[in-house]
């Protein structure tokens, strides 16, 4: 592997910018490390054709001074994103082969901001699940291991091919989406940084929808600073997208000042749970003493409806999965099943097309929906909505900034949990109270667990406040030195 | 509440998703571990809070009238697995 490969974006324009290497030499040792990590199958699509010929206009923009934010940065885009002229499936077989004839927003936005597609990246089917084992295109494959053991863990989900590529090198970023945690999670369980922006921040136009009222797009990467730079290339009010909120996006380096003095950093008692590791707390503990040390102030706080958060997302996340994937019909693309009738036609389209888990929650979504249980289960799951939104409006009254563990545990072996679909849910029980009140928040990489795997701790933040969010990320970042590699990285560790 | 293996047929049919037998006997366990967990929302107060409807607090952005985009029916149906003459072909349904 190319030292190239171990670059963060940030230092990547550096070097372009002196001239040290081109975007063509540092997109050529990504597409390298594409093809020696293929045993990942963190990509659905590969693209190098694209990708050299975008990394040569890089070389050309740069040359005549005019160099975009990601200018001549190869990336991954997870396969949730249209892409135009380039096959976008949602891990479903469902949509086996939809080529899009338009871009969404956010992949438009990064292009336009010169970043250079490797390919479109796995991800748990419709992006509906916790360990990226619900692809149609078959499991990603964390590349972090247990010491003394080959198993293979789970780099998380949904956005697992996003997050195994950018561990294991082949790609320098990638975006994710996150409705419970999708983006925040996979960071925490394969060591890199991952930020969830605000609902409204990043454009949905053109992101194949799974929950609309929580669905939101972020970058994944290999340091906080790149993802201030990649937020900013990414985020942008767009009036194709009525949930797109109008306000100035700001130049997001420009917080990292490293000055937390003063801060109140909210500790959630709430977040401490019974059953979670022992090392998953002292993980949290420790990124406590690190802030207290850089001169921000914890504080004890109380979410108090945080246990009912979970029950409340599996009934309008599926509510509106329902709703949503009711167009995959086999009428205007995707797959088609003939039957007897235009009824078993659309019946035997959807038995087949869609996976279990996103049959699982259609039909969840269905029922809470239907007549005579509507307000049982949907009204109520959004009144609890709004007693979340409140517990953490009330808490900002208080503190700048909320600190908690991403996940409650590290990576696990792909295999484990499958049966027990509550079990898998449970993962996302730091990460969903933030989703459902819109919240932005990231998972920085702070260490290794016991068994030599990535842990993540979570900084969420008030509602369009990505700056403190991330200039108190980058404190940790620093205190935490994270330098550990995984083991199935191309050329090995 | 929980559902039967009639209650999870028929919500199948209306969800348009051919689920066999032994699908239905299956499902019907997986969702009643689910619905048995998120009935503990029951145990919570919820009188006299609104239910959420958007969490940004915002007015619905209003546009002009007027057609902004389209005209492009190749575009449309480029990926329909039949199409004719500029539309979707489906099978019939009217006898």
């Amino acid at each position: 592997m190319s030292n190239l490969n171990n670059l963060t974006i940030s230092d990547a324009l550096d070097g372009m910018e002196k001239g040290d290497f081109s975007a063509r030499e540092l997109t050529e040792a990504h597409i390298s490390a594409m093809e020696k990590t293929r045993e990942l199958n963190a990509y659905i699509v590969e693209t190098p054709e694209i990708a050299l010929e975008m990394a040569d206009a890089s070389d050309k923009k740069r040359a005549a001074g005019d160099a975009g934010l990601m200018e001549g940065i190869p990336i991954a885009m997870k396969d949730l994103f249209c892409t135009e002229g380039t096959q976008t499936t949602a891990a479903s077989r469902i949509l086996d082969g939809f080529v899009p004839t338009y871009e969404s927003t956010v992949s438009g936005n990064l292009w336009n901001a010169g970043a250079v597609m490797l390919g479109k990246s796995n991800l748990d089917q419709f992006a509906m699940g916790s360990a990226n084992i619900t692809s149609y295109y078959g499991n990603v494959i964390n590349p972090w291991q247990r010491k003394d053991s080959d198993a293979q863990l789970t780099p998380g989900g949904s956005s697992g091919g996003s997050a195994a590529s950018v561990a294991a090198r082949s790609a320098m970023a990638a975006t994710g989406t996150d409705t419970g945690g999708s983006i925040r999670q996979p960071a925490a369980f394969s060591g890199i940084v991952g930020l969830k922006p605000t609902y409204g921040r990043c454009s949905r136009w053109g992101v194949i929808a799974f929950a609309s009222s929580l669905d939101q797009a972020g970058p994944m990467t290999r340091s906080v600073r790149d993802a201030a730079i990649m937020l900013e290339a990414m985020a942008g009010y767009d009036a194709k997208d009525s949930t797109s909120v109008n306000v100035a996006v700001p130049c997001y380096q420009k917080a990292l000042t490293g000055d937390i003095r003063g801060l109140k950093v909210g500790i959630p008692k709430e977040y401490r749970m019974d059953g979670t590791p022992k090392e998953i707390d002292e993980a949290w503990e420790q990124g406590i003493e690190w802030l207290k040390s850089a001169g921000a102030e914890p504080v004890e706080i109380s979410l108090p409806h945080t246990k009912y958060a979970l029950p409340a997302y599996y009934i309008i996340a599926p509510a509106e999965c329902s709703s949503n994937l009711a167009r995959y019909d086999g009428v205007r693309y995707g797959l088609r099943v003939d039957g007897e009738s235009l009824d078993d036609m659309y019946e035997r389209t959807r038995g087949e097309g869609f996976g279990d888990e996103v049959k699982r929650r259609i039909l969840i979504g269905t029922y809470v929906l239907s007549a005579g249980y509507y307000d049982a289960y949907y009204n109520k799951a959004r009144r609890v909505r709004t007693l979340i939104a409140n517990d953490f409006k009330k808490a900002y009254e208080s503190v700048d900034v909320i600190l908690t563990p991403t996940a409650p545990s590290p990576a696990f072996g792909i295999g484990e949990k499958m049966d027990d679909p509550i079990a898998m849910y449970l993962n996302d029980v730091f990460t969903v109270p933030a989703s459902l009140a819109g919240l932005p928040g990231i998972s920085i990489p702070t260490g290794l667990s016991s068994e030599g795997t990535p842990l993540g701790l979570q900084l969420l933040g008030k509602a369009f406040d990505e700056e403190t969010v991330l200039k108190v990320a980058g404190v940790v970042e620093e205190a935490a030195g994270f330098s550990a590699l995984p083991q199935l990285m191309a050329g090995g560790k | 509440m929980s559902v039967d293996k009639n209650t999870v047929a028929k919500i199948a049919r209306l969800a348009r998703i051919r689920v066999d037998e032994k699908q239905q006997e299956e499902l019907t366990g997986e969702l009643n571990q689910i619905l048995g967990w998120i009935e503990q929302l029951s145990e919570l107060d919820t009188d006299g809070v609104e239910p959420m409807t958007s969490v940004v607090e915002m007015t619905q952005p209003l546009r002009e009238d007027v057609v902004n985009d389209g005209y492009y029916v190749d575009r449309v149906t480029k990926n329909a697995p039949e199409s004719a003459h500029g539309f979707y072909a489906v099978p019939k349904v009217v006898e």
